[in-house]
């Protein structure tokens, strides 16, 4: 093989293209990578960056958006009974919820982890269910478990002799009820992602642990805690943003009732916005909820990072 | 002979300690499928309860002194048939079809070529766009359904599922890019080395080789752009309030229950016939989807 026999095999730019410049710009990495980003980046300008920023402009006009207000709509939601109700009631749900999503999760986990693996598969479908419906879907069959008539749980608690609850006519038993449907819907992906991580950790670490005399709680809470850590805190925080910005249950299920007691953000924001055509003042009990979101945002983004890099 | 006891000593521990490891798993079985069977049975009641009343009729379910979870007074199809032949449901179900095909087809050319050049082709800025794709992951619906309101209404597009073909990108395209650049990451450098020697160009390459080993990972972005497309309620429930544009999720829960009396059987024969579709698709290919999103987290 000559040289020139390999020259010959090098790629020439092609003749009826003028401008070799152009063509050699066109050829680079860099120009290639930016136009395959280029969708995306005009997806996330236009559809995300751009209604946030004009959320932020819609929040400062008046009602009828004919005139600048500056932070008027953010102080009059704060002298509002109701908007102080909706900021107790959503940090209450997102926090509650994701308590026991997490717990349920992990013990759910712990179960199938233990059982022989021949019916782990089957018992993870069963399980998995809540997750596949569509939420709105599913919380209709909520709705009609409730029903004040024909609630099946109290005729179920009847059975027992129990008096029967009102489920979603009560404030506490409402927000019990929005929370146990976020609960039901959301367990199963925390068991998806504990059992994941619990098949990760190296039998090793056991038998060793096993060697030591350790019993099966401190296995729990020297080895699979521990091992476990960064999972356990990047599904928590990623739930408690979906569960904070949660809309589908609670507005399908109690729309918001009884006497605003069960609204988050999300169902307020719908309300005055979209049903009562207060689009500034909508804008505004959607953007309360940006800080809370920035600030996971931030702490599972150092997580994420932390974690490459030990990787 | 002191060295032969302390070993006999040693032994009958050890053997001691493995009859109790024998009877600790024993326990630790029962208490998982105690665990298991209780979880079960919440997870599963509304899912059966929901079946129970789609196949009850209008009189039984309104007869309270019958069990309300078993169908004593025969089993009926009424409101199925209803639901198909008299209701607007089957268009709904086309709109949700067209809506969800376009979304994943949108979804999956974008976040492709977007992985593709945010994990090879390392430019100035690469690793900032992939930040901020993780980022707007985060971003929920109901954070922007107002904004994109007036601008819809700007475009003209309010009351037309079109709407949500536009809009629904911003809720899967960040995901899918997110577990395709985790899956480009994780093929080997060689490989593509090997086809630029071979003469292949970029296009070639993400065609011939990143898509076909990635072809898992792609399954799973697909599943969740469709689940995701199929299942969103915050958007259609804003953007549009025509019957003949209306999505299956709305539709179902709007339409259905208008009238004096809800009709329960019928309500419910929709919800399950509308959520069919993702939990058929999930019982076929749940551990593509399980293995890209637990990857998906874990690679993040």
């Amino acid at each position: 093989m000559t040289v020139s026999g390999v020259s010959r095999d090098f790629p020439k730019p092609h003749p009826s293209i003028r401008g070799g410049a152009f063509y050699l710009w066109f050829r680079r990495r860099s120009t290639i990578a930016v136009m395959m980003c280029f969708p995306l980046l005009a997806l996330i300008t236009c559809l995300v960056a751009y209604p946030f920023a004009y959320s932020i402009y819609l929040s400062m006009l008046n009602k009828a958006e004919t005139a600048f207000v500056g932070f008027g709509n953010f102080l009059f939601l704060f002298k509002r009974e109701t908007f102080w109700l909706v900021v107790q009631q959503s940090i209450l749900f997102a926090l509650v919820a994701v308590i026991f999503k997490a717990l349920i999760g992990f013990i759910a986990a712990h179960a199938v982890n233990t059982i022989p693996s021949k019916g782990q598969r089957k018992w993870r479908g069963m399980m998995l269910v809540p997750w596949v419906i569509p939420p709105a879907l599913s919380t209709l069959g909520w709705w009609w478990l409730f029903e004040p008539t024909y609630s099946a749980f109290n005729w179920l608690l009847e059975e027992f002799a129990v008096p029967a609850v009102p489920w979603l006519s009560d404030v506490f038993w409402a927000r019990f009820s929005v929370i146990l449907v976020n609960v039901w819907v959301g367990a199963p992906f925390f068991l998806i992602m504990y059992l994941a991580a619990l098949k990760s950790i190296p039998e090793e670490l056991y038998e060793a642990a096993s060697i030591d005399g350790a019993s099966a709680w401190q296995k729990l809470v020297h080895v699979t805690l521990p091992m476990m850590r960064n999972i356990i805190a990047i599904t928590i925080l990623f739930s408690i943003i979906v569960t904070f910005a949660n809309f589908d249950i609670v507005r399908v299920l109690t729309q918001g009732g009884p006497r605003n007691s069960t609204h988050l953000f999300s169902t307020y924001a719908f309300r005055v916005g979209i049903e009562s055509g207060d689009i500034p003042l909508g804008a505004a009990v959607s953007l309360f909820m940006f800080p809370a979101l920035a600030i996971l945002a931030f702490v599972i983004l150092r997580n994420v990072r932390q974690r490459t890099v030990s990787i | 002979m002191t060295n032969i006891v302390r070993n006999n000593g040693a032994l009958s521990a050890l053997l001691g300690s493995k009859t109790s490891l024998h009877t600790n798993r024993r326990w630790a079985l029962f208490a998982s499928y105690a665990c298991l069977i209780v979880f079960v049975i919440f997870f599963l009641c509304p899912p059966f309860y929901m079946l129970v009343t789609s196949l009850k009729t209008n009189a039984e379910i309104a007869n309270l002194a019958t069990n309300p979870w078993l169908i004593e007074q025969g089993i009926t199809t009424e409101h199925y048939t209803h639901l198909l032949t008299e209701t607007a449901f089957l268009t709904y179900f086309k709109n949700t079809v067209i809506v969800a095909t376009f979304v994943v087809a949108i979804t999956m050319v974008i976040s492709v070529l977007a992985a593709y050049a945010l994990s090879r082709l390392s430019f100035w800025g690469s690793g900032v766009i992939a930040t901020g794709v993780f980022l707007v992951y985060l971003v929920p619906d109901s954070l922007l359904f107002i904004p994109l309101f007036k601008i819809v209404g700007g475009l003209g597009l309010l009351n037309s599922y079109w709407v949500l073909v536009l809009v629904y990108p911003t809720l899967t395209v960040p995901f899918c890019t997110w577990i395709m650049i985790g899956y480009f990451a994780s093929i080997p450098k060689e490989l593509d080395e090997a086809a630029l020697i071979d003469g292949a160009n970029h296009m070639q390459m993400l065609l011939k080789v990143f898509i076909p080993v990635a072809l898992p990972g792609l399954i799973a972005a697909t599943i969740f752009a469709f689940t995701v497309s199929w299942a969103s309620f915050l958007y259609p429930l804003a953007f549009i309030y025509s019957d003949n544009q209306m999505v299956l999720t709305v539709g179902t829960v709007t339409t259905l229950i208008k009238g004096d009396v809800f009709h329960w059987g019928g309500l419910m024969a929709g919800a399950l016939l509308a959520a069919a579709p993702p939990v058929i698709l999930y019982a076929f290919l749940m551990d593509y989807y399980i293995s890209g999103l637990t990857s998906g987290a874990t690679k993040g």
